[in-house]
């Protein structure tokens, strides 16, 4: 599907450094008051700013690169597991001031190491399309889960736990901004423009002089070290990590997230995050029912609406909305 | 020696119950050139069908037999080749002419919506059932190893149950047009063939295929639950890929080898809590170095 591209992508980008900044202030001002919440609806909307990294980093590959993952949970189990464990090691050697710094160095560790085996699945995916990618990228997290379970350093299947509270909704928030900015500027930069020209036609943006592969590749490892992030955020906030949270199913929930909101739109994927993040807590009465509803929305919006339910009436397939 | 041929018969009735359930995969994909997710729940059905059927069938002929064992398997199996068109029809059908991610995420749903639905305590519910016994179960002792009737069963099932399926493929116009459809699906067609008739039959036809496979794990296994599906289904798409999907001879060969191959490693001890993984590993492998499968055609894009 042809698409025009808007060559002057500064305005869109000055557009979301005010975004940005407006989203850390809010943050921020929030969190101060965090403390006079309700805990339950505080870790309600942790969870959506966490929905919201994953959804956004998954929309990367998904929506604008045109890829199809379903091994995002297995990034998130990586950057968990490994922000987890370095503050559980870390921790009681820092003195409480250092703490935040700690958790921020646990954090982009976290990222860094979900980067380097989202490197090593996007190789594969230089070859393969479609349904198959999705299979391997399937596999690709299905083996993470495979190797943390019998990880004895890390709790194997037993689980990770003792892990201290430092997620708050300051920091969800923030990174969550800082996701959203990072991602959409670089998707609506000149550089980024690959990424759609890749989803559009890979053969004709090819002989147009951009290099598919570097840009599925960026695709992924950029998309893999947020969901590190978010991995290391969960961690962080549930204090307790273990192999069969990160399974096929909370892959497909982010991928739902996705399809949603409209493969390729931030806004749109924003709010379906936050959506499905509650819809378990409204169902929570017909909890029974909740996966077959879950599984019949998913039927449905393939039947009805493939393009996503929030896409505001935007015929362009390219330019990131923000 | 002995260790490597009680593995290796182990390993071939895995196998075989891989290539019955990697048949239908691969057919599915021949037609339609996508994965059905739901083939595993359908797998599923299969065995919850012989579980309900068995104790009505006892009533007539007494069970464990051999009459009962393949009354009750024949009726699971023709209720599994209506679930199966059915699937089709409701989810597949309506989908045909849009993107390929788009339909391969419906049979997700599908197949969700078939556990979730069958994990619910109105229905199935999601605790393990202990399996009827169908046939009577012996073990051969044969110089020093020890082969139980159930896993010849299956072996010398999954051979006649191939020589058919060859049969049905290569010898009757069904299978013909089956071929055709695959080959070119405008063009078959345009020669007369109905696509829809053709689509359905071999979505029964690989039903039926998963609740005989289904029937077999199910013996073999501890106990039959909704979930029972999915690691055999998974496990048998990647044997389908690995022989290469859409080519039956494949199919089964992928089968075959993904079983050995996992008895071998599941009986190394270090190994044995990676089993999981090893499917994974050997699909990401051969889809690096030969995507097209052992025995699949590569094929060119053309522009």
């Amino acid at each position: 599907m042809p698409s025009t591209i808007n060559l002057q992508p500064s305005t869109a980008l000055a557009g979301a450094k005010r975004w940005l900044l407006a989203g850390i202030v809010l943050a921020v001002v929030v969190s101060l008051f965090s403390a006079q919440f309700n805990r339950y609806y505080l870790g309600i909307a942790i969870d959506c700013g966490i929905s919201i990294i994953l959804a956004v980093s998954l929309n990367l590959i998904n929506g604008h690169t045109g890829q199809f993952s379903l091994g995002h949970a297995g990034f998130m189990a990586v950057g968990g597991y490994s922000a987890a464990k370095l503050t559980l090691v870390c921790s009681p050697m820092v003195p409480d001031s250092l703490k935040p710094l700690l958790f921020l160095v646990a954090l982009v560790l976290g990222g860094c190491v979900a980067a380097v085996i989202g490197l090593g699945v996007g190789v594969p995916s230089l070859r393969l399309k479609g349904d198959y990618l999705a299979i391997v990228t399937l596999g690709f997290g299905e083996i993470i889960r495979v190797v943390v379970q019998n990880m004895e350093s890390v709790g194997a299947a037993s689980g990770l736990k003792g892990i201290p509270k430092y997620t708050t909704l300051g920091w969800t928030f923030a990174l969550a901004a800082v996701t959203i900015y990072v991602i959409a500027s670089l998707v609506n930069s000149t550089y980024g423009r690959g990424f759609i020209a890749v989803n559009d036609d890979e053969v004709a943006a090819s002989s147009m002089g951009i290099n598919p592969v570097r840009y599925k590749v960026t695709a992924f490892v950029i998309g893999a070290f947020f969901a590190g992030v978010a991995g290391g955020l969960y961690a962080h906030h549930k204090q307790f990590l273990s192999p069969t949270g990160f399974d096929f199913l909370k892959s497909i929930d982010i991928v739902v997230m996705v399809i949603l909101g409209g493969m390729g739109r931030t806004v749109g994927v924003i709010i379906a995050a936050i959506l499905l993040t509650l819809l378990p807590e409204v169902l929570r009465q017909f909890a029974d029912y909740r996966m077959i509803i879950y599984a019949l929305l998913i039927i449905g919006l393939m039947m009805l609406r493939p393009q996503g339910l929030f896409t505001m009436g935007q015929k362009k397939k390219g330019a990131a909305a923000v | 020696m002995e260790w490597f041929s009680q593995q290796l018969i182990n390993g071939l009735a895995l196998g075989s119950i891989y290539a019955l359930i990697a048949l239908g995969y691969s057919m599915v994909y021949g037609v339609l050139r996508f994965i059905n997710f739901a083939h595993s729940d359908v797998l599923m059905l299969g065995a919850y069908a012989a579980f309900f059927i068995a104790p009505a069938i006892e009533k007539i002929i007494p069970l464990p037999s051999l009459t009962g064992a393949l009354l009750v398997t024949l009726l699971s199996a023709l209720i599994c080749a209506g679930i199966g068109i059915l699937i089709e029809f409701l989810a597949y059908r309506p989908l045909r002419s849009r993107p390929k991610l788009t339909v391969l995420i419906t049979a997700i749903g599908v197949s969700l919506f078939i556990e979730f639905t069958c994990q619910h305590k109105a229905v199935f519910g999601a605790d393990t059932k202990p399996f009827p016994q169908l046939l009577p179960a012996t073990d051969f002792h044969l110089a020093g190893l020890v082969v139980s009737s159930n896993d010849l069963v299956v072996v010398l099932v999954t051979a006649l149950l191939l020589a058919g399926l060859w049969f049905i493929v290569h010898k009757t116009k069904n299978g013909m047009a089956m071929r055709a459809v695959s080959f070119n699906q405008q063009a078959a067609a345009l020669m007369g063939v109905n696509i829809n008739r053709i689509i359905a039959f071999t979505f029964g036809l690989g039903s039926a295929l998963a609740a005989v496979a289904g029937i077999l794990y199910a013996l073999k296994a501890p106990g039959i639950e909704p979930l029972m599906g999915v690691q055999p289904g998974i496990r048998a798409f990647i044997a389908a890929v690995l022989g290469g999907i859409g080519n039956l001879p494949g199919a089964t060969l992928g089968g075959l080898l993904l079983g050995l191959l996992e008895t071998f490693a599941g009986g190394i001890s270090g190994l044995s809590s990676y089993r999981d993984g090893i499917a994974f590993a050997i699909l990401i492998l051969i889809l690096l170095f030969k995507p097209a499968g052992l025995l699949g055609k590569a094929t060119v894009e053309k522009v």
